[in-house]
This record gives C-alpha cells, sequence and structure tokens, in this order.
C-alpha cells in the first residue's frame, strides 16, 4: 500500500500551466528522486504536497485517505489544512532556519507549540517537553551536530545549516520528507556532507522525495527516478532505466546536456 | 532673578515636554501596528482608507495639525470638545502628536515586516504553525531588529517635535525660555539646548543597548 497517491494533479500560474495532469505513487521506505530542468514543475510539485500552492485539480492521498481534492472544498479547509501539512516534511533550498533561535530552539520549536494543543500537555508537561528535546538532540546528532547545538544558524556553514534544517524537518516525523535542491545553494565542498547525511536516512528507509540536481547522487540514492520536463512526468523508473537507459527523447536530451556540463 | 530659580522653571516646564513625549510613546507605538495591519490588508477599501490617513497626516505640518485639532471643533461645530484650560490644550496636542507618530510608525513597521523573508512564513507553515504563532515565534523579533534604528530615528525627532505644543500655548521650555527673552534674559533660551540634549542622549544610550541586544542573531 503506497504512503502517498498523487492523482492527475494540475497547477497553472495565472495562464501558465506548471503542473499537467501529474501522477504517482510512494510506497512506505521508497526514495524517489525528482529531476529535470529549471521550469519543469518540479519545485511546484513539491510546493503542492506542502500545501504552500493549492492545486488547481487532482488528489492528493495518504494511506489511501484523500487529504486534498481539489473538486471538494472540504477538504480544502484552512485550520485543517494545518494538520494535513505535518504528513509532509520539507527542506528547503535557501534553509530558511529561524535566526533568532538557536540550532535546539529551531528543532524543537514546532514540536513544542504542537504539544501545547494536546489536551494532556498540562498534566504530562514535564515529560512532554522532555521528549521533544530527546527526540530533537537525537535528530541533530544523526545529522553529526552534536557539537552546535547551542549556536545560532548565521555562526554555521551552509552545510551546516542545511543539516540542522533536515533535524528540523524530521522533527515533527511526517510521513515523507521532502527536499528541493537541498544542495542547490551550497558551495560545492559544502554539499557532500549534506548528501551523505540524505543517504544515511534513504538507508534507514526514511520515505522521501528529493528534488535535484546532482545525478550522481540521484542514481546512488534513489529507489526511482522521475524525470519530468513541461510540467507533466516524461519517464520514471530505477536509476539504471532512467539514468543509464532513457527510452524518451527527452529524457536523452536532458541527460546529455547534464553529462556535458 | 537667580540662576537657580530660573532653571528650576525650565525643568517644571521640560516636564510638559517630557509628558507628551511619553504619552506619545505609549500610544503611537501600538496604534502604528494597527494602521501598518490596515494598510497591508487584502481589504482593498481599508488599506487605501489607511494609505490616504497616512499620506495626508505625514504630508502636512504637525504645527498645522495640532491647531486644526485643537481649533477645528470648536471653528467647525461651534463646540470646543477639548475643554478650556491646561487640560484640554494639553489633550489636543497629546491626541495630534499620537496620531502623527503613528503614521509615521506605522511605515516603519510596515517596511519591517514586508522586509521579512518570504521563506520564514513558509518554513513555519510547513512545520504546521498557525499565522499568530507564525508572527509571534518566528517574525516579530526579526521585525523588531530591523525596525529599531529607524524607530530611534523617529523616537529622537519626537524629543525635539515635543516644543511645538507651544503653538496652543502649552507652556513647554522654549516657550518658558521665551518668556525671559522678552525680559531681556537671553541666556536661559540658549541654555534649553542642555534639556534636549541630555533628553536625547540617554535615548541614544537606550537605543544602543537595544540594538546591542538584539546583535545576538543576523
Amino acid at each position: 500500500m503506497p504512503v502517498l497517491e498523487v492523482k492527475n494533479l494540475q497547477k497553472s500560474f495565472d495562464s501558465l500551466e506548471v503542473l499537467k495532469d501529474i501522477g504517482f505513487s510512494l510506497e512506505k521506505g521508497e526514495t524517489i528522486a525528482i529531476i529535470g530542468s529549471s521550469g519543469s514543475g518540479k519545485t511546484t510539485l513539491l510546493r503542492c504536497l506542502n500545501f504552500l500552492e493549492r492545486p488547481d485539480r487532482g488528489q492528493i492521498l495518504i494511506n489511501n485517505g484523500i487529504i486534498f481534492d481539489a473538486a471538494d472544498p472540504r477538504t480544502q479547509r484552512e485550520s485543517e489544512i494545518r494538520k494535513k501539512r505535518l504528513h509532509f516534511g520539507l527542506v528547503f533550498q535557501s534553509f530558511n532556519l529561524f535566526p533568532q533561535y538557536t540550532v535546539l530552539q529551531n528543532v524543537k520549536l514546532a514540536s513544542e507549540l504542537l504539544a501545547k494543543e494536546r489536551p494532556d500537555y498540562k498534566k504530562n508537561k514535564k515529560r512532554i517537553l522532555e521528549e521533544i528535546d530527546r527526540k530533537a538532540r537525537f535528530d541533530l546528532s544523526q545529522m553529526g551536530l552534536d557539537s552546535k547545538l547551542d549556536y545560532y544558524p548565521h555562526q554555521l556553514s551552509g552545510g551546516q545549516q542545511q543539516r540542522v534544517a533536515i533535524a528540523r524537518a524530521l522533527s515533527l516525523s511526517p510521513d515523507v520528507l521532502c527536499f528541493d535542491e537541498p544542495t542547490s545553494a551550497l558551495d560545492p565542498e559544502l554539499t557532500g556532507e549534506v548528501l551523505r547525511v540524505i543517504r544515511a536516512l534513504a538507508e534507514k528507509r526514511t520515505t522521501m522525495i528529493i528534488v535535484t540536481h546532482e545525478m550522481a547522487f540521484a542514481r546512488d540514492v534513489a529507489d526511482r527516478v522521475i524525470f519530468m520536463d513541461g510540467g507533466v512526468i516524461v519517464e520514471q523508473g530505477s536509476p539504471h532505466e532512467v539514468l543509464e537507459n532513457p527510452k524518451e527523447e527527452r529524457t536523452k536530451q536532458f541527460l546529455s546536456r547534464f553529462s556535458e556540463q | 532673578m537667580s540662576f537657580s530659580v530660573i532653571i528650576s522653571k525650565l525643568l517644571e516646564s521640560f516636564v510638559i515636554n517630557c509628558e507628551i513625549f511619553a504619552v506619545t510613546l505609549a500610544f503611537a507605538l501600538p496604534l502604528g501596528l494597527i494602521i501598518a495591519f490596515g494598510s497591508m490588508s487584502r481589504f482593498k477599501p481599508l488599506s487605501w482608507l489607511t494609505k490616504t490617513i497616512v499620506w495626508i497626516i505625514r504630508g502636512t505640518p504637525l504645527m498645522l495639525q495640532i491647531i486644526v485639532l485643537f481649533y477645528g471643533p470648536g471653528l467647525i461645530w461651534n463646540n470646543n470638545l477639548w475643554g478650556s484650560g491646561y487640560s484640554g490644550r494639553m489633550s489636543a496636542c497629546i491626541v495630534a502628536f499620537i496620531i502623527n507618530y503613528a503614521c509615521y510608525f506605522s511605515e516603519i513597521y510596515r517596511g519591517g515586516i514586508e522586509s521579512i523573508a518570504k521563506g520564514q512564513y513558509e518554513a513555519g507553515q510547513v512545520l504546521g504553525m498557525t499565522k499568530t504563532q507564525i508572527f509571534f515565534k518566528v517574525t516579530l523579533l526579526q521585525v523588531v531588529k530591523r525596525i529599531v534604528p529607524p524607530l530611534g530615528n523617529e523616537v529622537i525627532t519626537l524629543v525635539k517635535d515635543t516644543s511645538l505644543a507651544r503653538v496652543i500655548a502649552n507652556k513647554e521650555i522654549i516657550m518658558m525660555a521665551q518668556e525671559y527673552a522678552s525680559k531681556g534674559l537671553i541666556w536661559p533660551l540658549f541654555s534649553t539646548a542642555v534639556f534636549f540634549l541630555v533628553a536625547v542622549g540617554l535615548l541614544t544610550l537606550l537605543l544602543n543597548w537595544v540594538e546591542k541586544k538584539l546583535s545576538y542573531f543576523k
């Protein structure tokens, strides 16, 4: 049973059709890499999954339950969308850490705010907060950041900041963790450390969708590769199939342009 | 008249300047935020109305606003709603100051709020925060950090603007000093500069301290 199913997703900005009939599914523990040139709709797709954009058509299902249906306004209530977002985590290209909080606080903030909505919060406050603290420290140590807990974002390198952002996205234990070109804003010598922690997550069977321009990384880490162009999924399959033996002409063109660089 | 008597008279009248300053700040700082939200509203009539008010207030001299606000009701409706005497003149003056400064503050707030990167809101959203939580827990302190310097400028201007209160005969420090000048004693007028310099000096120290307190993040 797939964790995530996307059906017939469409999104236009004014007259520009960015997503045309996108459909795919994702199994639990699977890692998908989405590749494609700029403007192909990859980022918009991730933003739709995280409810930062509202699709014009289509459905999003989590564990076979419809969480979004463009034809059904009842699935689009603002109050519920906030909770539905929690099925997904998103790591941004530009990190977007909160500058006034330390690394540890960045990771804990959302969990602490959500905990206040629990009916048993007052009664078990101490235990709940300890649990949040433990999880945040654990996630950060997975990212190799034990020694940076009390640093502020501006005191860290880009690679360290992005690893904090990954720990923050993991803090609410999302069903699907999305990455929007996680290394594109980094100096080349810093991409390695970020790719390493994402690879470690893939090895632990974290369910992930990774939009990336790192072809070698996609080949290594992804269980499946999706090639998007012009707002449609042109080709998908194992990394070997899509990256080594593409069937579609457009995929071949895209990959050859990449190997030239 | 002895030196100490004159200084204590000046000090007494400077209390009026200080009072206008403190009450204006206390009301204009929050009112400015409300005006800022008005001018950023997606409900167009509200944002137009607010922007028009801000344009009028920023586009005319504060001195004129004080005069119109104080004499206007009496001249137009034949009803001096401020009442007579010291408290009436003082109330009219302070209300004019509050409206005027709230409009300036609102533009500073608006600039500060709009300068926060969209990614900060989006990061809060994808972490399941409500709009209120994002404002108070994520953006507010970043806004405060950015607006302290321009706000400090306005606050310092306010210290000196308080002497405009004299146009409707509030006996603030310069008006008091001029009474001595008209009697041929000029040094009290010059000495008023010291009062303003000390007040602004203290405020500058305070503002520097706040800026330093907020310098732990970028």
